[in-house]
């Protein structure tokens, strides 16, 4: 441990008078403060934030799907917003098939103590695709993956998205979406058959065989394949 | 122990014709596997962390025999498969089972490894006796660890009971298609489609 | 046949790391008598394998991997060149079944998605269910909530750090440590029912009113207690071989940490101040006297410093909550959300149907949403609640605090040996039940 070292303080980007932060009582459902961040949003991007509301103390702005890279980047970079902290990439289906789904981010700034949730609508029968903040953000890797996973939602640009929680060729379907039934779609004996089927702790993907390309012990087939350029997930 | 007095067990065959010395040896060679069986904990989630409080001091393992945890499966007997078991691990299960050399013993620690549990979802095996046979289960969520010790003397007894002149066994697993007892897959989801596991549920019922 | 015994003295060190914040690999030096040595060089080094890598796989069924966790690595000799995580071999449908259930009826779920921490996560839940209902619970409520949060945190460590001594190779401090267990067991078994999966919280209020002698039991727990963590800070701390196997291991530095999303000992250790009891305080927290330790480097050894004080801490908080337990009822007076008791509700009409409505039916929140973050042991927790007015939740979704910190293993792993990656991965205190949900 080195002397004269200085933790990096939360809420440091703060004017020094600010009160300590306190446990909030009795936080009104609707017509709580709205935060700051909403109005530069507004002042920058203007049309693009399609709706801000304020529910239980939490600012929700929903914004438009093609700008909500730009949003997000602007709010990580802008030193007077600094959402540094990524907290969590998720994905909201409604029970009324007509609704949108929602594509939620959670971003913290740890500077100045802020929570702000980011929707972007993704209507049905349209393209279930949303960009990768894994650029900004790499807490978004396995975030993003696994709303990959369980809801069928690509996200552009990440590097490397392929099921995360489910076994990589899962044929059910994507388990959290509404229309997919709580015990799956198969009987229970074909969801085992094809689970053991799967086996997947005995693969390896083309990325990982091609560490051992050196060695002799993979069949010519594979090697050529490598050799080719292939990839697979997993 | 406290619980209502077990029905007496019988063995299913009625030995009466075994010349004595082979009881004798019988006799030896159960008691020897029943009191230094080696565990293979496979354990996946809040069931492994009662399986170690069990093994840990208070209530400690190692007065059973089983001092070494063997997380080989090559060098274990028993597979305590403590914790649920989701269809992503299953082959894992399989493999492990498979990887056990006889004489080996399976006890299903926890109503997620017996039958599923809550987790009646997309996800879960509904109890591992779908993929491996299981001897003893022990149910409870998690079981306490006496639970588990009293899952582990009845596994004694059992392994106490066995003759060597059972061939049947140590016979492992592929089912005969020829007996009757064999229902091949396809029927078996003809059969449970309108009971199974209601894939025509919809609603948000339970 | 007469032998000279000499003496040759080895400079082992691992020391520290470098500018990138990989370790520095130091080759062994033998000195006699001030002179350079040469050590007889390991027998039978292939040289046509040299600069070959080579392919290795943990798990998923390893005792060393903390629940059922896949790691594949890419070594040259025994150092990792690169890793690559596989979860989700627990993966057993926990936020499809959320939407399937009453908010009451997810409490057990809580507890047995991060197992370690169970009355931790009952806490978090319920803390978000309230806001999603509006609810305001009872001062003798937050006492005892933040009393089952830092138990909470106690066990979890407890366990983080047996299992972290047995991976690293010290078999008593587990022994010891569950012992302590077995001690925190009993208060929850005589509160709650259950030692594991307590199920403590309830919407509104606990499971019960604590039973009597219970505070003098967690009084005697909290006079003890901290004698065993300075048996185990005796035994480890200083300890050479602990030192030397946990020194600058899985070091990051504090942007990179808060830029993977790290939480929790981790952050802290890589000297980011952040605990969400502080920041976003909750269960007025903010009236608690106690420290956040914050690390320096990053590295193992930080975090097990951390935790560490983290358990005193709690010892702290806890001594504090057992002073100021308010009397009062526990749970609040709201029979939409609240069982009546069961004398009421099998005697009076109103009593009856309140009962009737909220088991079968289960109270209804406004529609909304809510994310109410707290500090469990792994990190910043929190359960993401999308409410449309019904009694079950459209969206039950967990931030997973392991999930995010073990998705920055590859890079604390680079340039490690291998031995160096059980520890750690040990270091980040994962739990599969959380992680995969």
């Amino acid at each position: 441990m080195s002397d004269g070292f200085k933790p990096v303080a939360v809420g440091g980007a703060l004017p020094a008078g600010t009160a300590a932060p306190a446990t909030p009582r009795n936080v009104p459902y609707q017509g709580g403060a709205m935060s700051p961040s909403v109005e530069s949003l507004r002042a920058r991007f203007g049309p693009s934030i399609v709706r801000a509301d304020v529910v239980w103390g939490e600012t929700t702005v929903v914004v438009d799907r093609a700008r909500v890279l730009e949003v997000i980047t602007f709010l990580h970079d802008d030193p007077s917003e600094r959402y540094d902290y990524l907290s969590d990439v998720t994905a909201v289906e409604y029970r009324d098939i007509e609704r949108a789904m929602e594509v939620v981010w959670h971003l913290r700034s740890l500077p100045y103590r802020r929570f702000l949730r980011v929707k972007v609508l993704l209507e049905k029968g349209g393209p279930l695709e949303v960009p990768s903040v894994w650029g900004v953000y790499k807490s978004a890797d396995w975030l993003e993956r696994e709303c990959f996973d369980m809801f069928g939602i690509a996200f552009t640009g990440h590097p490397d998205l392929r099921r995360i929680l489910m076994w990589e060729d899962y044929k059910e379907g994507y388990p959290l979406r509404k229309d997919f039934p709580l015990r799956g779609r198969f009987s229970r004996s074909e969801q085992l058959r094809q689970a053991l089927a799967a086996n997947p702790e005995a693969r390896y993907s083309m990325e990982e065989l091609s560490i051992v390309d050196a060695f002799t012990d993979l069949p010519a087939d594979v090697r050529q394949r490598l050799a080719a350029g292939e990839t697979t997930g997993e | 122990m406290g619980l209502s007095p077990r029905p007496q067990s019988t063995p299913v065959h009625q030995g009466g014709d075994e010349p004595w010395v082979a009881t004798r040896l019988d006799f030896l060679v159960n008691w020897s596997r029943a009191n230094s069986l080696w565990p293979m904990p496979f354990g996946t989630a809040c069931c492994a962390i009662e399986y170690m409080a069990t093994a840990a001091a208070k209530f400690d393992l190692a007065r059973f025999g089983m001092e070494r945890q063997s997380f080989s499966p090559r060098q274990a007997d028993v597979l305590i498969c403590a914790g649920r078991v989701p269809f992503k691990l299953a082959p894992v299960l399989r493999r492990i089972w498979q990887q056990m050399p006889q004489p080996k013993w399976a006890i299903a620690m926890g109503a997620c490894a017996s039958t599923g549990n809550m987790f009646d979802n997309y996800a879960v095996v509904q109890g591992i006796d779908c993929i491996i046979p299981v001897d003893v289960y022990v149910p409870g969520c998690p079981p306490r660890p006496e639970g588990l010790m009293y899952g582990i003397m009845m596994l004694q007894e059992k392994v106490m009971r066995e003759r060597a002149a059972d061939v049947s066994l140590r016979n492992e697993m592929t089912p005969d298609p020829t007996s009757k007892l064999y229902i091949p897959p396809s029927l078996i989801d003809e059969i449970s489609e309108p009971f199974g596991n209601s894939v025509h549920q919809q609603r948000s019922g339970l | 046949m007469a032998t000279k015994k000499r003496t040759v003295e080895v400079e082992l060190s691992t020391t520290g790391l470098d500018a990138q914040g990989r370790p520095r690999r130091t080759p062994l030096v033998a000195t006699e008598n001030g002179q350079a040595l040469a050590l007889e060089a390991p027998p039978g080094i292939e040289h046509e394998l040299e600069g070959e890598h080579m392919l290795i796989n943990i798990g998923p069924q390893h005792p060393a991997t903390h629940g059922v966790l896949r790691l594949v690595l890419e070594l040259d000799g025994e150092t990792v060149v690169r890793c690559i995580p596989h979860v989700g071999y627990l993966h057993c449908g926990f936020e499809k079944t959320g939407e399937y259930r009453q908010y009451s009826q997810i409490i057990p779920w809580t507890d047995r998605e991060d197992y370690l921490n169970a009355p931790g996560n009952n806490v978090a839940y319920a803390l978000g269910v309230e806001r999603l209902f509006g609810l305001e619970i009872t001062e003798r409520c937050k006492v005892l909530r933040v009393m089952a949060a830092e138990l909470s945190r106690i066990i979890s460590h407890l366990v983080w750090m047996g299992t972290t001594c047995i991976d690293i190779g010290a078999f008593t401090p587990f022994l010891w440590l569950f012992q302590e267990r077995e001690r925190v067991y009993l208060l929850l078994e005589s509160w709650c029912g259950a030692r594991l999966t307590t199920s403590v919280t309830r919407v509104g209020g606990m499971i019960a009113d604590i039973p009597d002698g219970w505070t003098e039991g967690l009084r005697h727990f909290v006079q003890t207690f901290p004698n065993t963590l300075d048996e185990v800070d005796a035994m480890l701390t200083r300890n050479a071989i602990w030192v030397g196997r946990t020194i600058g291991l899985g070091a990051m530095s504090p942007e990179e940490s808060v830029n993977y999303g790290l939480s929790g000992p981790l952050l802290r250790a890589a000297g980011v101040d952040y605990d969400v009891r502080k920041d976003f305080p909750y269960l007025d927290y903010e009236t608690y006297d106690f420290d956040v330790p914050v690390g320096s480097t990053g590295d193992v050894y930080d975090r097990y410093l951390i935790r560490l004080e983290e358990m005193r801490q709690s010892v702290r908080i806890l001594d504090q909550a057992l002073k100021r337990l308010p009397d009062g009822p526990v749970n609040i007076d709201d029979p939409r959300v609240i069982l009546p008791p069961k004398s009421k509700a099998t005697s009076d009409m109103e009593s009856m149907i309140h009962h009737f409505k909220v088991v079968m039916e289960g109270p209804r929140p406004p529609i909304g949403e809510v994310y109410v973050p707290v500090e469990s042991p792994k990190g910043e927790k929190g359960y993401y609640m999308v409410s449309d007015g019904t009694a079950k939740p459209v969206r039950w979704r967990i931030r997973p605090p392991s999930y995010v910190n073990l998705s920055a293993i590859p890079k604390m792993v680079e340039g490690h040996l291998l031995s160096d990656v059980i520890t750690i991965n040990a270091s980040i205190d994962i739990v599969m039940g959380e992680i995969d949900r």
